[in-house]
């Protein structure tokens, strides 16, 4: 291959694959992305490959190995010719009929569509269905479409096309100063201004700076980052080498976690391939600027993702936040220069050079332009990533998108921003999100996890699970942290076992402001937030749990038992599934469970026939314990 | 093992910050890092022992002990723990008799939990070796585990 060295060498390469795709071939795109390989996606790939063989419609069709469309759960996901023609939930024994029906002769089979959980309508092309028409995918607006392995998909797509403009017709002081115009925040989910980080860094002098896309994804429930450098790796490398030019940096790195084997796959390929290109190397378009990029891989480090730990991480020691200033920006990896973006924010610059500050700016909020992308996860029917515009609101998001609750249920909450974020209750669903928006209700952006929770959810046990994450995750290096989470966790843990005391809520609320005031780094600063906000909006749930023993939300396990109702037939399944042998009863008779040896897994709950119904979670039991007790006296 | 071991050193020879990248590659290659990798490091790269576990243990990826034939996998992250991993890891642990971060009798399973996979949308989650199993629930897990099993006995067969 030989080099690009020029603004009108790409355009010509550009011309010329265009002019090379076979417009008579029907392109089937099909996700390749670890959500989707899960579901077996490999196999309906392989499948098909042979099926157009034996069908003979080797040349009238294309199969394209595409990244993420998000929409995870459907998968494998199919989507057929230049309408996109939606196929969910493949199997390999799906794909004769599709090649034979939809592929030979055009005719759309009904039974592979997806169908809108509340109209009930079966959906024919993905830019009706409701989980992407309420969507606007700028960042993703290739992840879906291209083969994340070919630079040259990429390139049709305009890929690179910023880079050349960079480099050819800007100074790195206007780059700098269209990404300061742009206003874009950091999309890791400080939100701290990206043009003004870079200005700092510029304007130190000295001969080595770095650059570094932070894809050390951590907080559990998000997965939008993994998706982005999995399904077009490109854009992220084409921001990075913009924003090396802007700060005059020589090297970058993309810092990667280790749980994400394809994302370390594909940017490995990305990254050979724009050296081949000549987009990365030594004078880079022939404009005498020169770049390279390295992968670094994590470890499994939650901490890792604050950008001083993930520094000592890439300088191969523990990873451990430092105190700042020093500020990357002047002092970072070995000492030099450094700027840390997140992924999502290469991606955004590239965007922004290519489509300017109007383009930008018309989407969004005053102050937080642009879009945002969320893992809507959790108890929603349609689960999936969404990228909507700063100031969405999380109806539009749950309940457009995400298609409203599980099983019809009532949404309690909302937990977003990972274990550093917060729990809003359902009344305030019809606040439009953005960074500034969710810092004054107590939660924050964070990387975009977004948690939906039904009724069935304890708001205690939610809070005590995030704050068992981040004490573990926590590098020990401070002692408000080390020390303050764990003495919160045990707390909690009383509480949940139905031994807590009318004044352990102050003492959370006292040590929560301590560990946020004295903490280090950003983990500990925000690891009281889950507890914080729970108290906030659900502290009659934490009453509950310390006045009257019981779990209104039937989850925690010291404070419910399982009982038998008079409904029991005596059909013997939960005595059979029982892993602890508790359930006792003759064959149509009522069973009863002993509640010395019932470990409350909830098999029985689980395998009782729903027509029957007989196996009840109780809880607040203890009250009527206590009532007697004090009753005694 | 000890080859294998100088190999990957000299492939980061003169790379900055290698050790991670080197405890991966090890870690990689030989299954976990035994003692005498850790010396092999500390001899060539000039990092004392005590440094490279001090680093190689703040981070959870690397395991000191030998692993098991199959590595469970189960997702604790919030999507997972909300839709009811926390019961399954219960069920995966009383069956195998084993707890997080041990391995069965037999080195035929190993059990870890993760703090989430990425695959948010199939929670709740559950990996072996390289395969995921979304959904998942109890009534999955003896099938998988046979599957497992079974692949190992059909193995040892061939070998007879």
């Amino acid at each position: 291959m030989k080099k690009i060295n020029s603004v009108f060498a790409l355009e010509e390469l550009r011309n010329s694959l265009i002019q090379a795709i076979d417009r008579q071939k029907t392109v089937v795109r099909v996700c390749s992305s670890t959500g989707c390989r899960a579901s077996g996606a490999m196999q309906v790939i392989d499948v098909l490959g042979k099926e157009l063989t034996r069908q003979g419609l080797d040349d009238k069709v294309e199969i394209k190995k595409v990244g993420c469309r998000g929409f995870c759960e459907k998968g494998p996901l199919m989507a057929v010719g230049p309408k996109n023609i939606f196929y969910q939930k493949l199997k390999p024994a799906d794909i004769p009929e599709i090649v034979s029906e939809t592929l030979a002769n055009g005719i759309i089979i009904d039974r592979l569509l997806y169908e809108d959980p509340e109209t009930k309508e079966k959906i024919r092309y993905e830019s009706d269905i409701p989980f992407f028409k309420k969507q606007v995918r700028n960042v993703f607006g290739r992840t879906g479409k291209i083969n994340p392995a070919s630079i040259d998909d990429y390139i049709v797509e305009g890929g690179y096309t910023a880079l050349c403009k960079a480099l050819s017709s800007m100074t790195s002081q206007e780059i700098i100063e269209m990404i300061s115009d742009s206003g874009l925040r950091g999309r890791g989910g400080g939100g701290f201004p990206t043009g003004a980080k870079w200005k700092f860094c510029r304007n130190v002098a000295t001969d080595t700076k770095y650059v570094i896309a932070n894809g050390d994804e951590g907080d559990p429930g998000a997965f939008m980052d993994r998706s982005l450098m999995e399904g077009d790796p490109h854009c992220i490398l084409e921001g990075m080498i913009i924003g090396a030019y802007a700060i005059g940096a020589s090297e970058g790195y993309v810092y990667v976690r280790a749980e994400y084997p394809l994302a370390v796959q594909h940017l490995s390929i990305a990254i050979k391939k724009a050296e081949e290109y000549g987009f990365l190397g030594k004078n880079i378009l022939g404009s005498g600027f020169d770049f390279n990029i390295k992968i670094k891989m994590g470890a499994g480090a939650f901490v890792c993702g604050e950008e001083t730990a993930l520094m000592a991480s890439i300088m191969g020691k523990r990873g451990m936040p430092r105190p700042r200033p020093p500020f990357p920006a002047v002092s970072g990896v070995w000492g030099r220069p450094t700027v840390i973006n997140n992924v999502k924010t290469w991606a955004n610059v590239s965007l922004i050079i290519k489509n300017g500050v109007d383009w930008f700016t018309s989407l969004g909020t005053e102050k937080s332009p642009g879009t945002t992308i969320f893992s809507v996860v959790g108890n929603v029917k349609n689960t999936g990533l969404v990228e909507v515009p700063m100031g969405t609101t999380f109806r539009d998001i749950i309940y457009g998108c995400g298609r409203g609750i599980q099983d019809d249920k009532a949404l309690k909450a909302v937990q977003t921003g990972g274990p550093a974020g917060g729990c809003l209750p359902s009344e305030l669903i019809d606040t439009p999100v953005d960074f500034d928006r969710l810092l004054e209700m107590g939660a924050m952006m964070g990387s975009g996890g977004m948690i939906v929770m039904d009724e069935d959810t304890c708001m205690v046990d939610i809070a005590s699970y995030f704050l068992s994450f981040t004490q573990a995750e926590s590098c020990g290096k401070c002692s408000p942290c080390r020390i303050g989470t764990k003495v919160m966790l045990d707390i909690l843990e009383r509480i949940k076992s139905g031994q807590g005391e009318e004044e352990d809520l102050d003492r959370l609320a006292e040590l929560a402001v301590t560990i946020r005031n004295a903490s280090l780094c950003g983990l500990g600063q925000t690891a009281p937030n889950p507890v914080l906000t729970t108290l906030r909006y659900f502290r009659d749930e934490y009453e509950a749990h310390i006045r009257d023993k019981s779990c209104p939300a039937l989850v925690c396990k010291d404070l419910i038992k399982y009982v038998i109702s008079e409904k029991c037939v005596g059909c013997g399944i939960c005595k059979k599934k029982c892993p602890v042998g508790a359930i006792n009863g003759k064959k149509k008779e009522l069973h009863v469970i002993d509640q010395s040896l019932c470990v409350k897994c909830g098999t029985c709950y689980q395998v009782c026939p729903p027509k029957i119904g007989a196996v009840e979670k109780v809880t607040g039991f203890r009250k009527s314990e206590r009532e007697m007790t004090n009753a005694d006296y | 093992m000890q080859k294998t071991i100088e190999k990957i050193i000299k492939s980061h020879e003169g790379e900055k910050g290698s050790l991670i990248p080197i405890l991966q590659d090890v870690q990689r290659e030989c299954g976990y890092i035994s003692e005498e990798a850790v010396a092999a490091i500390a001899k060539d790269v000039k990092i004392s022992e005590h440094e490279i576990y001090g680093v190689a243990t703040f981070y959870a990826q690397f395991r000191f002990t030998k692993p098991g034939d199959h590595l469970i996998k189960v997702c604790v992250g919030t999507a997972c723990h909300v839709r009811g991993n926390s019961l399954n890891l219960m069920h995966i642990k009383k069956i195998l008799g084993i707890d997080e971060g041990e391995i069965t009798f037999d080195y035929r399973f190993g059990l870890e939990t993760v703090n989430c996979l990425g695959a948010c949308a199939l929670a709740p989650l559950v990996t072996v070796d390289d395969e995921y199993y979304g959904n998942f629930s109890p009534i999955k897990l003896k099938k998988i585990l046979s599957k497992y099993a079974k692949e190992k006995a059909g193995a040892e067969d061939e070998e007879d």
